[in-house]
């Protein structure tokens, strides 16, 4: 595999993910520097998904650096809809492209299109597997807020198959960081996630409760309870009803939390915390930006140093 | 056992997989992608009295030995086994079975959301775990009844 291919947060050292939101700090604090430093690279879109934040922010952030972008358009347009197959599809587009950018629904995808392609690939989401540039922009977030050292962080909803709770438990321990899991049962973290993360040494702390470690927290990070993962709408109300915060909740939070959420939300967190000193979602959104303009900066320069 | 005592006359030249755990040998045979279409001479004891296990398996493939995929896989499911590669009606070599560190294109992933259930041109590998083995694609551990998941044409 390509030493620059991004496909899983357990790859990220702590030096990794220090050398990009160093280099992110660098361009929030002066964009115009770095705007001309890849004008002649070409990133390839295929979201095989819907998304909107991952993949404007990727198309914000190359074209920021100067370059521009091929996307390959919705499945419904593409040849995927005559039977191409994936390893097809990625290796016509890599041909077209400097760097791909990959959502896909199944998991596994970016791994084995790494397998098959020769320029590098960033994985933006594989079905309920793992989500590492959401997890960069999430460590920067928690960094300008927190601090990523000497911090308790709460991940509160679906956490069996949410891939941005996946990838940041993963790139917490790289850190002195403290992790609470919140959940229903059925919802709780996967068997494979609880294996890397004992085998890290991480210690897995879980709760059906918000209320029993809310005051000792630096960061909330709310997800969506995912309504289509439920046999029957009452059990969903139920569940998701339990599992979202608003101001009542939140008087018994430390003054200083940071609530974050990696959007899009429901009713998981109520609009009336937006305008908090806690809300930190849309500051944690705008920062896709920078923090994939680091990345790219970081792996467009390796390949131009390769040529 | 005794010749005479023999359920299946010895074999001139093939492989005789002993000490199958008791109800494992037609996974065994899975494994081997033995259905009998292939004209070999395959003998098949189960629940045979064994001092050593209680009840064994067996299972004896003429004309045939082992690739290192086949008996890694075994491993996994029958761990032990022994097998003995006959020639002349003699054993000539005698393998314990020691657990391999991957598997590929054998097993089958259980996770159907997983990119290798999805007709892409890729194999599946599994990493061998102390109590299991896990997918390299989409990560799902597996530790029980790993026989049901070998991937039979």
């Amino acid at each position: 595999m390509r030493h620059d291919h991004l496909i899983t947060a357990k790859q990220l050292s702590r030096e990794n993910v220090e050398a990009v939101l160093d280099r992110a700090a660098e361009i929030d604090a002066d964009p115009a520097a770095f705007a001309d430093r890849h004008d002649d690279a070409v990133l390839g879109l295929c979201f095989f998904e819907p998304s909107t934040r991952t993949k404007m922010s990727f198309e914000t952030a190359i074209k920021r650096l100067g370059g521009d972008i091929v996307d390959m358009g919705s499945v419904e347009s593409s040849s995927v809809k005559k039977g191409e197959s994936l390893a097809d599809t990625a290796r016509v587009i890599e041909g077209y492209a400097d760097a791909l950018v990959l959502r896909h629904p199944s998991q596994g995808a970016a791994k084995m299109v790494s397998e098959f392609v020769d320029v590098p690939l960033l994985n933006a989401g594989d079905g309920a597997g793992h989500h590492p540039t959401q997890t960069l922009l999430d460590l920067y977030t928690i960094r300008e807020n927190a601090g990523l050292d000497d911090l308790t962080i709460g991940i509160m909803g679906d956490l069996k198959y949410g891939r941005t709770v996946h990838s940041l438990a993963h790139a917490l321990t790289n850190f002195d960081a403290d992790q609470h899991f919140i959940s229903p049962e059925s919802l709780k973290l996967p068997r494979s996630v609880r294996y890397d993360l004992h085998e890290s040494g991480a210690m897995v702390r879980e709760h059906t409760e918000l209320d029993e470690i809310l005051p000792a927290l630096d960061v909330l990070y709310v997800t969506r309870i995912q309504r289509e993962r439920f046999p029957d709408e009452n059990e969903y109300q139920q569940v998701a009803g339990e599992y979202g915060i608003d101001l009542e909740t939140l008087e018994a939070a430390k003054d200083d939390l940071t609530v974050m959420h990696p959007l899009p939300r429901v009713d998981e967190i109520a609009p009336e915390v937006d305008d908090t000193d806690y809300a930190t979602y849309f500051e944690q959104a705008h920062n896709g930006v920078p923090v994939r303009m680091a990345l790219l900066d970081q792996m467009l320069a390796e390949r131009e140093e390769d040529r | 056992m005794s010749d005479h005592q023999l359920r299946v006359s010895k074999i001139p030249r093939g492989t005789v997989i002993d000490h199958i755990r008791a109800g494992q040998a037609l996974n065994v045979l899975a494994i081997l992608g033995i259905d009998g279409r292939s004209g070999e001479t395959v003998s098949v004891g189960m629940n045979i009295p064994s001092d050593q296990m209680g009840q064994k398996d067996i299972v004896k493939v003429e004309g045939r030995e082992l690739s290192q995929d086949e008996v890694d896989v075994l491993s996994l499911i029958a761990p032990e086994a022994t097998i003995n590669i006959i020639r002349e009606y003699e054993v000539v070599e005698k393998q314990y079975l020691e657990r391999p560190e991957r598997v590929v294109g054998v097993l089958s992933c259980p996770n159907h959301n997983c990119i290798t259930n999805a007709n892409e041109p890729v194999e599946t590998k599994f990493d061998v775990l102390d109590d299991g083995v896990r997918c390299e694609y989409c990560e799902t551990i597996v530790r029980e009844d790993l026989a049901a998941h070998i991937a039979v044409e």
